[in-house]
């Protein structure tokens, strides 16, 4: 992190302070319910200690030192609390409600200027006097018993006290060695806890080397009032030694904390109203569930289809004439499209997210690889404030972990194969992000050994998906590395290997109306591109006939259409293609490509979609244009995933439903150059 | 060779913060474990040259990492630094009684963790 926390750091810091403050004020409440019953529960007050705890590490590492001060010696009072050192008064809550309130403050300052701050003087000297006012039991009563020091040696303060606890509500301490293979311990560990954790409480769990290097031992210490012999029984399971450091005396220890005292203190009297205090948030963030955005689309999606049908009928008296609403009815209609689409346009908006959310998390991703590959690696992230539909981005993830982990498993070389090459040693990974138009392109490109096209094609012999002595384009050699179980690899990698290969992330991509293009070379680099649409929700599409069935096309990939007369069609390399504008647009027929009968074309003219993605473009053939139409995308569902050249479904509004078609994978297909992939 | 460093702290901001302190100073190799099971697990798969561990974690505390790091011949020469809360002596006195090599109080600046991983791992 910066020395000075940029603008978004803050904004990070103030989300979080808020968090902590509210769930610590939470917690003080039934911290309160707690007094008021005289019986304290440890895990309430832990919390809040660790609120306290996590404000102060935050707020210290951003420098707001009045924020940290304040939470630190709250942190004291809380400890203390905690180590049974103090009791729980009415005074000292009040205290506590007291410094909370400051701190809240404290943070919405911050929010307004960094230099805002506040006198701590008086909170101070109340937390001080709590503290002091009382002081802590001196002596260490624990070293009156008689427990191995290697066991009290690495209990924590507050493990101590929970031992003290214990032995205060006369449990036996009882010692349990285990040993688990390293490869399972934590579920088998769980396990054995969770029964030692129905009869009492684990107070410290101390992991020791095991004698065999793939083993590992714990010690449990537990506080409970069965018996060595019951727990024996209990856990039923064999190389367990359990034995008794401590049995309960008859007499009990000498009573240190009594928790329940009713000093009828002022308590609340100046709670939260007090000092004028603004109860508002300052980050102005709600967070919600993407399912909620989702219903709430889809209600929109529907009043879209509504509307569509209101327009119709308006059309319909028009055309009967003679209705004297009509204007009226018209007019209203009109308004109603409009607010329809600024609410449309509202809920869109709350669905987009900026990138950067994602791209953190491939950050994690590249520095975990590259450690586990023993190689250095740079992220270079740009356009992260981009934005994209939180859905497609959620299905993003994965692909795009993939790729990098891709990148960093073949791209980037060792440090010593890098410097060898003349390069630096250490790699670097771009992540850049940008916005065209409604698409959203991200590049991923690596500086690293690039794609060995001798290679490529070796493999590709070797299973069988070229012929001998087949000449391959480049773009060819990108195509073969898309395609399904294609893996240069000979070892299957831990990381990139497993059968999972670019052609699920070609896949999944698609399935958003996404594309992945690639390109390489050897000793410089790849690069692989996403265009994706920057949502998914809703979308205009114009509607096709062909064959007399009806199709939606996603209008953001539609650049123009062009009525063509068959003979300006022409034939190269067995493709049908037409000139548009001195260059070679290929066509692909939508009746070929989805086996449609033949007879209801027209020999006369047809129409051509021209439909271009990330560079491409290819002109789609359609009997007639129908117009066009905001459609809400729906899933075809699992059963019907495989169909290809399918995006999804679509109402519209009228009890007809129609495909809405996939243009990226269709895109591909026809730039490959298969014109029937209907299997 | 890229020094490894082992980050043991169950929050994950203090991890990021911690993380990013190092990621400035150059280049190191940060392995991060979010509770002490994640250690444990973490130690006998990775050379690591550098242990930090947060001292209150749930589980397995720092304290008895230490005291499993220290006491056994495989790590004991890696260099281990705990972190502690202003308020808990005790624990730090032990942390450093069990072998830990240095430690670090919360809030503690980015440039007190960089001259201790400079100090020990030159």
């Amino acid at each position: 992190m910066a020395e000075i926390p940029s603008s978004r750091a803050l904004k990070d810091f103030l989300g979080e302070a808020e968090e902590i403050i509210e769930k610590l004020n939470l917690d003080l409440v039934g911290l309160g319910d707690c007094v008021d019953r005289g019986d304290v529960d440890p895990e309430l007050l832990n919390s809040i200690f660790r609120g306290a705890h996590s404000l102060k590490g935050i707020s210290g590492m951003f420098g707001f030192d009045d924020i940290s001060e304040l939470s630190h010696h709250m942190e004291n009072l809380l400890d203390s609390l905690r180590l049974g050192k103090l009791e729980l008064r009415p005074s000292l809550l009040d205290v506590l409600f007291g410094s909370l309130d400051i701190l809240s403050q404290l943070v919405s300052g911050k929010g307004v200027s960094e230099d805002v701050t506040l006198d701590l003087t008086p909170i101070l000297a109340r937390i001080s006097n709590e503290l002091h006012g009382d002081a802590g039991t001196a002596e260490n009563p624990l070293k009156k018993l008689n427990i191995d020091p290697a066991i009290l040696n690495v209990l924590t303060e507050y493990e101590e006290h929970r031992l003290l606890e214990n032995l205060k509500k006369k449990r036996n301490l009882l010692r349990v060695k285990v040993t688990f293979s390293l490869a399972s311990f934590d579920q088998d560990l769980a396990e054995i806890t969770d029964i030692l954790k129905k009869q009492g409480e684990v107070i410290s769990t101390l992991p020791c080397a095991g004698d065999i290097s793939d083993r590992i031992a714990f010690q449990l210490l537990v506080g409970t009032t069965i018996t060595v012999e019951e727990l024996r029984t209990l856990l039923n399971q064999d190389g367990l030694l359990i034995e008794s450091l401590f049995a309960a005396p008859q007499s009990p220890l000498p009573e240190a904390v009594a928790i329940k005292e009713t000093s009828d203190g002022a308590l609340q009297e100046e709670g939260a109203e007090g000092g004028g205090t603004s109860l508002r948030s300052i980050s102005r963030t709600v967070r919600v569930d993407i399912d909620k955005l989702d219903a709430l689309m889809n209600v929109v999606g529907e009043l879209v289809l509504s509307k569509g049908a209101i327009v119709n009928i308006c059309e319909q008296l028009r055309l009967e004439g003679n209705n004297k609403h009509l204007a009226d009815l018209h007019k209203a209609t009109r308004i109603l499209e409009r607010r329809l689409e600024e609410l449309q346009k509202g809920v869109m908006e709350v669905r987009m997210v900026p990138v950067i959310q994602l791209f953190e998390k491939m950050t994690r991703i590249v520095r975990r690889v590259a450690s586990e590959q023993h190689k250095n690696v740079g992220l270079d992230i740009r356009g992260a404030d981009t934005e994209l539909d939180k859905l497609i981005m959620e299905d993003l993830a994965d692909p795009l972990m993939h790729i990098i982990r891709n990148a960093i498993d073949h791209g980037i070389e060792t440090p010593g194969e890098r410097s060898a090459a003349g390069k630096s040693e250490k790699g670097t990974i771009c992540l850049w992000a940008s916005q065209k138009g409604n698409h959203v392109v991200i590049e991923v490109r690596d500086d690293g050994r690039g794609i060995d096209g001798d290679k490529v094609r070796k493999k590709a012999l070797e299973q069988g998906l070229i012929q001998e002595g087949a000449e391959l384009t480049r773009d060819d050699i990108f195509e073969l590395l898309l395609t399904p179980g294609f893996s240069t690899r000979d070892e299957v990698s831990d990381l990139s290997g497993r059968g999972v290969g670019m052609d699920v992330v070609k896949n999944n991509i698609a399935s958003m109306s996404g594309m992945v293009e690639m390109n390489s070379e050897p000793g410089e680099g790849t690069v692989i591109t996403i265009t994706l649409p920057i949502t998914l929700a809703i979308i205009k599409a114009l509607i096709v006939r062909v064959c007399s069935k009806t199709y939606a096309i996603p209008i953001n990939s539609v650049m123009e259409t062009l009525m063509i007369e068959p003979g300006s069609i022409r034939t190269i390399e067995r493709r049908e293609v037409i000139e548009l504008r001195q260059s070679t647009l290929p066509l692909l027929r939508l009746g070929n490509v989805f086996d449609l009968p033949d007879k209801a074309r027209k020999k006369g003219r047809s129409f051509v979609a021209v439909i271009g993605l990330a560079e491409k473009k290819v002109g789609f053939v359609v009997d007639e244009l129908l117009g066009q139409q905001d459609v809400v995308i729906k899933s075809l569902g699992s059963t019907l995933s495989f169909v290809r050249g399918v995006a999804g479904a679509a109402d519209l509004g009228n009890q007809k439903t129609i495909l809405v078609l996939d243009v990226g994978g269709l895109m591909s297909e026809a730039l490959r150059g298969e014109s029937s992939f209907y299997v | 060779m890229t020094k490894k460093i082992l980050i043991a702290e169950d929050s994950s901001t203090m991890r990021s913060l911690i993380v990013s302190t190092i990621a400035a100073m150059g280049d190191f190799d940060i392995v991060e474990a979010a509770n002490g099971f994640e250690a444990l697990r973490i130690l006998p798969r990775e050379k690591v040259d550098l242990v930090i561990t947060d001292i209150n974690m749930p589980d397995i505390n720092g304290l008895e990492l230490v005291s499993f790091i220290k006491g056994n011949a495989n790590y004991r020469s890696t260099p281990l630094f705990i972190i502690s809360t202003e308020g808990s002596e005790r624990d730090r006195e032990k942390g450093l009684a069990l072998g830990a090599d240095a430690y670090l109080v919360k809030p503690f600046s980015p440039r007190e963790l960089q001259s201790l991983i400079t100090r020990f791992l030159g």
